[in-house]
Order: structure tokens, then C-alpha cells, then sequence
């Protein structure tokens, strides 16, 4: 740090200022509304408010969905990575300029678009139908929505590795007598990791929260496909702010449970590759 | 999400790269298959749900599809969706700018502290991001009493739509901008101001060019999320028609009405909105990594 150049530039007491100020009035200070509402709360309270069964029935759901999807999203988002950046395909520049869609899309529309394939008489739904798979209306939809809220993560964290990758270490496997499989499973495959698990993280965190996308196709039954965000949506509309607001406490916590975790993949992908993402 | 910062980088064309070597060339079958199954995956989960949306607006012909765009409360979301993007991008432009000043170009402690702090709306959940307004606002919040004594209404008003799209919109222009200027530094600068230059025209004339393409994008991002939000604006919204509702809303009330061609109608024009964004995101990155440097 050079005292000199310190102060050369103007403006740091102003834009420091105003960033302080701006994030406490719209962020610092409303979250922490959540948790002083809390601690109005006795321990009784607080614990018949989150722990009651039908909100444990729905982090079942919300964490294991999310889960579920996040992995589904690590293997073919892997997939397609893949393909992406090494396979020339027709529409290539296409496909990779839609993978970003579910970061565009706003995600009511997500939900009743899905909701129209997957239900019953839905493109994608009629096929299942016969084989007696259901998916809009109940968990499976759950899984779907999260799915697609979460698919650009891993392609976008593993495709800038992938780019980055250069020929010489699989050709040096190569001659040592490894076959290609060999090669990506002890040679590509471990670069990979920090990304990969990035991204899985990054679409675990994203899932858990998510709403919009979920409840047009989750049918909202309580105990079966009823998720922790709408928990809190239905104790508000009830009046129950004390309720709604321990249950929104668990999920921030959480939240930055996962916060910490990303930031510390992230880190780590970093030094591995040498470059943020 | 990876920021357009780590696109400015050479993207090499590796698919050639790797397949004209025959030591790292997959064999035809493998190509088909992870194509296949990669393109299937991305069919199924994006490429179906978009076409289902105007397939379904348009289910009922052009006639119904634009008159559900014409009713009242139609245009009163649209009017609605445009003013909360009109406002919450302007000011989280602002701070994004001001944020990425103060840790770009300045030593302090508490950096990364503060770089985290800035990223924290991303990681909580919509639901959530409405109801901590409510608890301030809220008739039994902090300032519910006093609010009402002044007859004021923030929740179930447009201010809270306004403060809770912006909450959710917080990082987007910020997070661009901060590894950017980090990684420009601040010779520029100071060499603007040692040859006479005030602190304004240093900033518009040096640091604007410098980081345009990503202020575009960061704004552009900004905006789609700021036009599409639901959950939060959902908790503070009360779903009043013709007032409080914005278009993602109005196509919930919509739906939930078995008004279906209607509902699609309005998720037509925000499915648009969507793929203009990824034009022109695809673009500003094509640009940025073209021309990374401002032309005369």
C-alpha cells in the first residue's frame, strides 16, 4: 500500500461513503429486521415455528430437490460443457447463447411453461403419461423446475476451464499407452473438480431459494410437495409474522452457510486454474 | 455466473484444436452421444419451455392474444414492470459505479468484507428479500405506526415493489464492475489527474470508456432481473389490480384464473424480453472481446 498514490485520485470518502450508506439502508438494515423480529421470540416459539412437521416435510423437499437437481446439473451441464467446447455441432453458438436463458427468463414464466410440457396433456407429460410417471402436480415437478433454474450454472463454471485446457496433457497420456476414457477420468477429470463442484454449489444455493419457478408446477400439496419458501409466503398471508420470520431465519442462515462454501470453492477453483469465475 | 471480466480473455476455438490432433480425438460414437445426450438435456429443460409459451399465447389466435394485451390491467402491469426497472437499475447503476470507485481504486480494510456484503442478495431467497421490507414497513414493522399516522404506504404500494426489485437486483451491475477496475488498476487515472484533469472529467473521459461494455452488461442483466422478479415483489406486491400488479404477477393472477392464452400472452412479451437480453448480452460480450478498448 503506497501512501502516496493514496490520495492521488478523488472521491474516496464520497464513493465509500455512499456505497456504506446505500448498502445498510437496502440491505444490512432490512436483514437484520429478520433477526431481531427473532430474538422477540421465546425458544418455544421459535422452535414450534420451524420444526412443526409440516415445515420439516418441506426442507425434505426444498434441501433434497435441490440436491437432486444440482446433481442432475453437474452431470449432463458436465455434458454439455463437453460437447460445447470441443465438438463443432451445428447451431453450437446457438445453444450456448440459450444456456443463459434461466438467468433471463423470469421465473413465473419458467414455471407455467413447464408446467404446459410436464403436465398431463403437455408435450413431454402425455408421452410419460402411459408409462405411468407423473411429474407436473407433485414432487417430480418440484425437481423439474429445479432443474432448469439451475442449468446454466455448471456449463458456465466448467466451459471456461474446458477453454482452458490445452492439448498437451491428454496427448502426454496419450503416449504413455492411456486410453481416452483413462485420459479424462485421471488427467481432465481432476482439473475439473473445483469448477464442477462450484457450479454444483452455486446451483444448490440457487435452487433452495428459488420460488417462482416452483410452486405453478408443485401442486402445493402440504407435507408432500409443499416447499420451504412458500411456508413462509403462506404463515404471512395468515398473519403469522412471527412464524414467517423464524422460518425465514433458518433459511438465511443457510443461505450464508452456502455463501461461505461458494466463496471458498470459488478460492479455491481460482488457485487450481488460475482464473476467477 | 461467470462475469463478462472473465470473457475478455481469448476464447480459443478448442472444438478444432482437439479433434484434428489424433491422440486426443473422441471417437465418432462418443461425439454423437455426449452431443445427443447434451442436446436432449437442453431441449427438454430450456429450448421446449420457450417455444411452449408462444405456442400457448398463440393457441387462441393473434386476435385474443393481442387483446389480452391491450386490457387495462394489463397495461397498468406493463406501466408498473417499466417503472420498477426505470428506477432500480438508475440506482443500483449509481452504487455499482460508486462501490467499484472506493474498492477499485482505493486501499482500505474490510475489502473483501464489504465485496461479500455485496453479493449477499444474490444468496437470499426472494421470498425472504420481500419479507424483510414488511417487517420495516409492514403496518406491525418498525415503522408501520408511524408510516400510518402519516399516511404513507410503502407495502402493498409501489415503493415497496420499487425497493424490493432493487434489493434483488442489488449486485448485478456492482459485481461486474469491481474485478474490472481491479484488474485495470489506476495508472490511467492517475495520470489524467497529474496532467490537470479534474476528478469528473477523469472518471467520464478515462474510466467510463474503460469499463463500458461491462457497465452495458451489468445493466442489461440488471434490467431482466429487475422486469421478471416474482417471489419478492409477490410478498410486498398485495396483488391489487391495476395497481400493485407487475407483469410476471399479472401472469400468476392470470393462471391461476384458467385465463391460459392470457397468462401466456403477458409470459410472451417477458419470454421476449428474455431473448433480447441474451442477444445483446451475447453481442456486448462479442464486443468486449473484439474491441476491448474504446474506439475514437
Amino acid at each position: 500500500m503506497s501512501g502516496v498514490n493514496k490520495r492521488v485520485l478523488p472521491g474516496f470518502g464520497l464513493s465509500l461513503g455512499f456505497t456504506l450508506v446505500y448498502l445498510s439502508l437496502i440491505v444490512l438494515i432490512p436483514l437484520s429486521a429478520v433477526f431481531i423480529k427473532t430474538t422477540t421470540m421465546s425458544w418455544h416459539e421459535f422452535l414450534d415455528a420451524v420444526a412443526s412437521p409440516r415445515v420439516i416435510a418441506s426442507y425434505k423437499l426444498t434441501f433434497g430437490a435441490s440436491f437432486l437437481a444440482a446433481l442432475i446439473n453437474a452431470v449432463f451441464g458436465l455434458l454439455l460443457a463437453w460437447g460445447l467446447t470441443r465438438y463443432p455441432f451445428p447451431g453450437r453458438k446457438i445453444v450456448d447463447a440459450l444456456i443463459d436463458l434461466p438467468f433471463a427468463l423470469p421465473t413465473a414464466v419458467a414455471g407455467i411453461a413447464l408446467t404446459a410440457i410436464y403436465a398431463k396433456n403437455g408435450w413431454v407429460g402425455s408421452l410419460l403419461e402411459p408409462l405411468g410417471i407423473k411429474i407436473a402436480f407433485g414432487p417430480p415437478g418440484v425437481l423439474v423446475a429445479l432443474t432448469f433454474i439451475g442449468l446454466p450454472f455448471v456449463v458456465r463454471t466448467v466451459q471456461p476451464v474446458l477453454e482452458d485446457l490445452e492439448t498437451e496433457y491428454e496427448e502426454a497420456a496419450a503416449s504413455l499407452g492411456a486410453t481416452r476414457w483413462q485420459a479424462f477420468q485421471r488427467v481432465v477429470f481432476p482439473t475439473l473438480v473445483p469448477a464442477l463442484l462450484t457450479g454444483f454449489a452455486l446451483a444448490f444455493a440457487r435452487a433452495v431459494g428459488e420460488y417462482g419457478s416452483v410452486i405453478f408446477i408443485a401442486g402445493n400439496i402440504p407435507m408432500v410437495s409443499e416447499i420451504t419458501p412458500l411456508i413462509i409466503i403462506t404463515k404471512l398471508e395468515q398473519f403469522d409474522y412471527k412464524g414467517a420470520t423464524a422460518v425465514a431465519t433458518v433459511m438465511l442462515v443457510i443461505s450464508f452457510l452456502l455463501l461461505l462454501l461458494i466463496n471458498g470453492l470459488q478460492a479455491w477453483t481460482a488457485r487450481r486454474t488460475g482464473r476467477a469465475i | 455466473m461467470t462475469g463478462l471480466a472473465a470473457t475478455f480473455d481469448e476464447r480459443p476455438d478448442t472444438a478444432s484444436k482437439f479433434q484434428a490432433n489424433p491422440a486426443t480425438r473422441d471417437s465418432t460414437w462418443v461425439r454423437y452421444l455426449i452431443v445427443g445426450v447434451g442436446l436432449t438435456y437442453f431441449a427438454l429443460f430450456l429450448l421446449l419451455p420457450l417455444i411452449a409459451v408462444f405456442v400457448e399465447a398463440f393457441r387462441k389466435g393473434a386476435g385474443v392474444y393481442f387483446s389480452a394485451l391491450v386490457e387495462p390491467d394489463a397495461l397498468s402491469a406493463i406501466r408498473l414492470t417499466l417503472l420498477a426497472a426505470a428506477l432500480s437499475v438508475p440506482f443500483n447503476l449509481l452504487f455499482g459505479l460508486a462501490a467499484a470507485w472506493a474498492i477499485a481504486k482505493f486501499q482500505f480494510r474490510g475489502k473483501n468484507f464489504l465485496i461479500t456484503l455485496i453479493d449477499l442478495p444474490f444468496s437470499v431467497s426472494p421470498v425472504v428479500a420481500g419479507l424483510i421490507y414488511v417487517l420495516v414497513f409492514g403496518l406491525q414493522g418498525w415503522f408501520g405506526g408511524w408510516l400510518r399516522e402519516h399516511d404513507i404506504k410503502i407495502i402493498f404500494a409501489v415503493p415497496g415493489i420499487i425497493l424490493a426489485t432493487t434489493f434483488v437486483t442489488f449486485p448485478f451491475i456492482a459485481r461486474e464492475l469491481i474485478p474490472l477496475m481491479q484488474a485495470q488498476g489506476r495508472d490511467e487515472e492517475e495520470a489524467a489527474i497529474s496532467l490537470g484533469a479534474s476528478g469528473f472529467q477523469t472518471f467520464w473521459r478515462v474510466t467510463i470508456p474503460n469499463i463500458k461494455w461491462a457497465l452495458l452488461y451489468g445493466i442489461i442483466l440488471c434490467n431482466a432481473r429487475a422486469m421478471g422478479e416474482f417471489g419478492a415483489v409477490s410478498v410486498v406486491s398485495g396483488h391489487i389490480r391495476g395497481e400493485t400488479n407487475t407483469m410476471p404477477l399479472q401472469v400468476e393472477i392470470l393462471y391461476n384464473e384458467y385465463q391460459f392464452a392470457a397468462a401466456f400472452a403477458m409470459a410472451s412479451l417477458l419470454a421476449l424480453l428474455a431473448l433480447v437480453t441474451l442477444v445483446l448480452k451475447t453481442y456486448v460480450e462479442w464486443r468486449a472481446h473484439h474491441h476491448p478498448v474504446a474506439e475514437e
